[in-house]
């Protein structure tokens, strides 16, 4: 199977990612060439085979529901883009 | 005495201890010996001025009783330091300087060490070159406009070039190991769940790993042993007790059982890489352990099974930069258009390619084919190692199938790039710790290297028979320091 343009536009909507047609095409074959890579495992029967979901066969610990009080809003906003002492701010998404 | 720069960990350790050096000496050769050292392009960012200010308060106050007293030591920058800016090599953390310290490092700090600065590596540690970084290629110490291995390649570099004395980096695939191997330096990544992954830049998650690099064995045991810890902040992090790797070290594998894979014996080896690994073979014999074939029948599908799951767990994990919080933001019309052009100008083509793959692979109608048909297939190749590891104590492999190549070289064929990796992705899908040494060189004079792998948590036969395969191999880098300037 290939991948055509249509469904690489399609990936990058879904990734968030923009892409113009000349990138797009040069994607297509890379992705072709991975994909005809990938395919090998097809050769492998593993109907019966349990997927493995995590190497380190431990379950995952509880911690105490403790309340801890840090105030780090300071230290949360600090990388903030746009500079706001309380917030982050983002392009308007209500009219 | 020989020069401060070339020292390894121990010898450091030792002379401070001994009072025969101070921090502050150190320190200062290593800083000075940087400064001359630019056209390798190691450094994204450097903390020189502040770890000359914290060797000099070392060496007020000293204590003795660290395991790494006043040393002065480079991370790759995919640690996060607090107070120091952390790139991941890529663009979208360009400006990113985080409010908090990585488990790992604050280990190192915690055990009397002093950050030199943040060394280059592929972007989010994608890449088997180090020529995806945002902030350019690294030239490998053994040779101009070679590589020297990825991701970790300004680390591996660094401790080449004898820029530092050892160094941490991380392995997805193979990006501690590989680039040891480029460089002729000792390479460790340790068991999932033997290093935590508290405040590393996450790749992909089920995979990663950090671990020593080093100039020798010894030096690896030292250095695993202060980063090795259990850690609430990681859920995976594994509660164990771990050995006191340094101290247990020894040469004396006599009756170990060491495998030799037949799988590994790919098509186009070149034949130095299989005299290397003859030569590994005889010299464990030497040392009186006991040599086994064995087979690991998965193995060709160990690269196709990486390029689904490490892929798709990336896509999950760098969804978080969205130019919101934190990172590179570029302006858009709308909040989507903010997102796609932020991601858009944000990553480079590698990194992109990966999320589009993962992407993919967990998108509506392939997750069966694609994901979870790779989950299937990495619970085989577990399951290899683990019938291999019923008849054997470790397995001994080439660590590349090639010596470093040529900056460029490769970077137009991703698939290509990839197979760079064939020796070292089974051990991470696997979850085992495994250890490159230099063993030799091939016609050019480039190091090559051969890989130790063992079972979960036993990273200390891995090292013994690494320290008793050194002493036999007894390779010498010899680097011209031609980089160096005035």
């Amino acid at each position: 199977m290939s991948i055509d343009l249509k469904t690489v536009k399609h990936i990058s909507k879904l990734a968030r990612i923009s892409i113009d047609d000349e990138k797009a095409n040069k994607l297509k074959g890379d992705l072709n060439n991975i994909f005809e890579f990938i395919e090998k495992l097809n050769e492998l029967n593993t109907d019966n085979v349990q997927a493995l979901t995590s190497i380190a066969e431990t379950t995952l610990r509880f911690r105490k529901d403790e309340i801890k009080s840090e105030n780090i809003r300071e230290k949360i906003l600090k990388n903030s883009p746009e500079e706001n002492k309380d917030f982050f701010v983002v392009p308007k998404v209500v009219e | 005495m020989s020069d401060i720069t070339s020292q390894s960990l121990f010898e450091l350790t030792s002379n401070i201890k001994e009072k025969k050096l101070s921090s502050e000496e150190i320190t200062k050769a290593f800083i000075n010996r940087a400064e001359r050292s630019k056209k390798l392009n190691v450094y994204v960012t450097d903390n020189f001025e502040k770890a000359i200010d914290q060797s000099k308060k070392f060496d007020s106050n000293p204590n003795f009783d660290f395991k790494l007293p006043g040393i002065p030591i480079a991370v790759k920058d995919l640690f996060c330091t607090n107070g120091v800016r952390t790139t991941a090599g890529s663009k979208i953390l360009n400006n990113f300087v985080p409010t908090y310290e990585s488990t790992v490092t604050q280990n190192l700090w915690s055990q009397g060490a002093i950050l030199l600065g943040k060394l280059n590596c592929d972007e989010f540690a994608m890449g088997s070159s180090n020529e995806t970084s945002f902030f350019g290629n690294v030239q490998n110490p053994v040779g101009e406009n070679l590589v020297p291995g990825g991701s970790s390649g300004g680390s591996s570099a660094a401790v080449a070039a004898n820029l530092t004395p050892v160094t941490i980096g991380t392995d997805t695939g193979g990006s501690i190991r590989q680039p040891a191997s480029f460089t002729g330096t000792v390479g460790l990544k340790p068991t999932y769940g033997s290093c935590s992954r508290y405040g590393i830049v996450a790749f992909a998650s089920s995979l990663d790993q950090a671990g020593p690099m080093t100039k020798n064995v010894r030096d690896c045991s030292m250095l695993l042993e202060v980063i090795s810890s259990f850690d609430q902040k990681d859920s995976t992090s594994i509660d164990y007790k771990r050995n006191y790797y340094s101290k247990e070290l020894t040469k004396d594998i006599k009756g170990k059982k060491i495998g030799i894979p037949k799988e590994y014996r790919v098509d186009n080896m070149p034949d130095e890489i299989e005299q290397l690994w003859k030569n590994g073979i005889s010299y464990a014999k030497d040392c009186g352990a006991e040599i086994i074939d064995i087979s690991l029948p998965h193995t060709n599908y160990a690269l196709p099974t990486y390029y689904i799951v490490a892929p798709a767990e990336a896509s999950s994990n760098l969804a978080r930069y969205d130019g919101v919080k934190y990172g590179f933001r570029s302006l858009g019309q709308n909040l989507i258009e903010m997102y796609e052009k932020t991601r858009s100008e944000g990553f480079g083509d590698e990194v992109k390619r990966r999320i589009m793959i993962g992407t993919y692979v967990l998108s509506s109608g392939y997750y069966d084919a694609y994901y979870l048909k790779a989950q299937k297939v990495r619970q085989l190749i577990k399951k290899d190692f683990d019938d291999a590891f019923s008849k054997v104590d470790a397995i001994l492999t080439p660590s590349t199938p090639s010596s470093a190549f040529k900056i460029g070289e490769k970077t137009n064929d991703p698939v290509s790039m990839y197979l760079n990796d064939i020796f070292t992705v089974p051990i991470n899908l696997a979850g085992l710790p495994g250890i490159s040494i230099p063993a030799g060189k091939d016609k050019n004079n480039y190091p090559l290297g051969l890989q130790v792998i063992g079972k979960p948590f036993d990273e200390q036969n891995i090292l013994n028979i690494s320290y008793a395969l050194e002493d036999k191999i007894n390779f010498k880098n010899d680097i011209s320091d031609w980089w160096l300037s005035e």
